[in-house]
């Protein structure tokens, strides 16, 4: 259902994944390699009947790795590239994004999360990847996740996927969820003129002059297409500018300092947050995602009992937003921290806010989300 | 030195990590003078490799060249050859690489039929992690992990990717480098999914432990076992037991390939678009 508001925006009725996959379109992605999931798997479907309209790529591969694979050599031609998978699909990915970090290819991987480990609860909300987020594959490499709300942000988070990843040359995850992805909400399609779209950086050097991994002019150095007459090496050895490997200690050092630069450096273009009557707050919320919804809520009704709370949201769950989480520390009681796990996002809370109070979890794996009277129990254990 | 080698190497990248009397190295050369006959441009081609002995290779050779995790090298060339089609793509693995863990992307690779050549290299062992038992070790061998001999029973590896679909197989040996040079070049003309099977000597981590620590002695056994399809057609079952046929065993020109299907459905979709725009 397609109608224009007077804005001209297009104002549909869709799914969030469906979001997920237009918004892709919408950010220049012409490459998808995926693998059937619950309950990603709309998104495939949906690029399976789109790419090829836009002239681009999709393929299903035969296996997770083999999709995180196929994807890191689009993205070495050029092409912008996404997948999408849920908690065991990402698991199996996990080997291949390590090797997207080392090479530095920009790609988006969006995981709509489930419930449980391992099988778990395919076809019910979980937010049980924070930590896998973080830390899944071996190695130090930076990470930045996204985790929207509201299919609104769905939309605008994942094309701001797309630009960090070009913009930083790294993978960049989205994390929804079953509840996100499967729910219709109306939203109002931006215009194009309304977001920028940003691609990697390419050499303006000759070939005979290219340095793959040169990083003089900045943390994130030019990337080369494939085929257009820059021939490099790509390895998921530790290398150094060359592209080739090596084992010397300090440039090993030196190389692994830079990458995670590239994120430390630019905290102020990833980290993305949302406040709500913090204030004034003596209680604080921290939720993400579509646990953040009924989080809202709570802080409402706890208003309404004259409790002074307030919601803290991270868009950006990694790299964490740690100024406005102690901020909120500073000022409240005690912490609140809704998550639908059995407490992954709490240790960041409890690393960061320095709260002289509690900092208590408001938790549930049961596949069901958490709901506003839960979390608004919670505020009122802290009262 | 012959020209061609100088063209496609990386000569600051020389001298190679491969032991002394190791087969690679044929085996590479055999490629080189195949993309030097098909006339490949540098900076036209891929060559993509997992990880092992054999998957060192593309550090050595000048052209876009990709180094990938254990197993999955033809992941990462089905997005680079389907992403640009009018480029080549070569893989490079070893048995390892290709029939163990990568053994599911090998046999999915042949079922679609794109356009890539695969060059396996056999060596019956894990060389680079200490001799292991490999997919391809003959039984009753020792390796690191069979003190005691080998109980499983190897692939028949050009079987297997004929069986998987895929539209070229051959099958050569580093005891004959210009027929493998041949073999090669046929699967790089090839339009669709060829499979080089090459019988390869690691004398450091399979002859020492089996007898043919000496690499002449291990390279004239592999040579030895090896019968030229050929001859085999006059041969009965008895007499090629135990034998490795050798030469182009499998060719099927008819099958499309898996990029120019696919350039039909962008064709099929967007035509679609244009009759319902017009409506």
């Amino acid at each position: 259902m397609k109608n224009k508001n007077k804005n001209e925006r297009e104002v549909v009725f869709w799914p969030g994944n469906i979001v997920v996959a237009e918004a892709a379109i919408a950010a220049g992605c012409r490459f998808f390699a995926g693998y059937p999931i619950t309950p990603s798997s709309e998104i495939a479907h949906a690029l399976s009947k789109r790419l090829p309209e836009v002239g681009g790529k999709f393929i299903q591969m035969e296996d997770e790795i083999a999709a995180m694979g196929a994807l890191i050599g689009a993205s070495l031609t050029g092409l912008k590239v996404f997948t999408a998978t849920s908690g065991p699909g990402f698991s199996l990915k996990q080997e291949n994004i390590g090797y997207a970090s080392i090479i530095e290819a920009p790609c988006v991987i969006v995981n709509v999360m489930r419930g449980g480990p391992s099988t778990g609860l395919p076809t019910a909300l979980g937010q049980s990847d924070v930590m896998q987020a973080r830390w899944g594959t071996h190695g130090d490499r930076p990470v930045i996740a996204l985790t929207p709300s509201y299919l609104d942000e769905v939309y605008s988070e994942t094309i701001r996927a797309f630009n960090l990843a070009e913009m930083l040359r790294m993978p960049v995850f989205v994390l929804i969820d079953e509840v996100l992805g499967h729910l219709s909400e109306r939203l109002e399609i931006p215009d194009p003129s309304e977001y920028e779209l940003i691609d990697r950086p390419r050499p303006t050097v000759p070939p005979e002059e290219y340095i793959p991994y040169d990083s003089s002019q900045g943390d994130v150095p030019p990337m080369a297409d494939y085929f257009t007459g820059y021939r490099w090496h790509t390895t998921g050895l530790n290398h150094d500018k060359t592209g080739f490997p090596t084992t010397d200690p300090k440039i090993c050092q030196e190389e692994e300092e830079r990458m995670e630069r590239k994120v430390s450096s630019n905290l102020d273009k990833i980290i993305s947050y949302d406040e709500f009557m913090t204030e004034d707050a003596e209680i604080g919320v921290v939720a993400f995602g579509s646990t953040a919804r009924a989080a809202m809520v709570a802080v409402s009704d706890a208003r309404d009992k004259g409790i002074k709370a307030g919601l803290l949201r991270p868009i950006t769950l990694w790299p964490f937003p740690e100024e406005p989480a102690r901020e909120l520390g500073k000022k409240v009681k005690g912490i609140v921290v809704a998550e639908a796990n059995l407490g992954q996002m709490i240790y960041e809370v409890e690393r960061v806010a320095g709260c002289n109070g509690p900092v208590i979890g408001s938790n549930k794996v049961g596949g069901v989300p958490i709901y506003p009277g839960e979390i608004l129990e919670k505020i009122e254990e802290l009262v | 030195m012959h020209a061609s080698y100088t063209k496609y190497l990386r000569m600051n990248r020389i001298p190679h990590m491969w032991c002394p009397g190791c087969g690679i190295g044929i085996i590479v050369k055999a490629m080189i003078r195949a993309f030097e006959a098909v006339d490949w441009s540098s900076d036209d081609l891929s060559l993509i490799s997992g990880i092992g002995c054999t998957s060192r290779a593309p550090g050595y050779l000048d052209m876009h060249t990709l180094h990938t995790t254990h197993g999955r090298a033809l992941s990462f060339a089905t997005g680079v050859k389907f992403a640009r089609p009018d480029k080549h793509v070569v893989v490079i693995s070893g048995d390892g690489d290709a029939t163990a863990i990568g053994g599911n992307h090998l046999i999915h690779a042949c079922r679609r039929n794109i356009d890539i050549t695969l060059i396996i290299v056999n060596n019956y062992i894990y060389g680079m992690t200490g001799g292991q038992y490999s997919p391809t070790t003959p039984v009753g061998a020792k390796a690191a992990t069979t003190p005691w001999g080998n109980v499983d029973i190897p692939f028949n590896v050009t079987e297997l990717a004929k069986g998987a679909g895929a539209t070229y197989v051959a099958r050569g040996h580093i005891a004959s480098g210009v027929q493998l040079e041949r073999l090669i070049r046929g699967g790089l003309n090839h339009n669709g999914f060829a499979v080089i099977e090459v019988l390869s000597n690691c004398h450091t981590q399979f002859g020492r432990r089996n007898r043919l620590a000496d690499p002449i002695d291990l390279i004239d056994s592999i040579s030895k076992s090896t019968v030229n399809i050929r001859q085999a057609a006059k041969m009965n079952k008895e007499e090629l037991d135990g034998k490795n046929v050798v030469g182009l065993l499998h060719r099927d020109e008819d099958r499309m390939e898996y990029c120019e299907a696919y350039e039909q459905i962008i064709e099929r979709a967007q035509n679609a678009q244009k009759n319902r725009g017009r409506r």
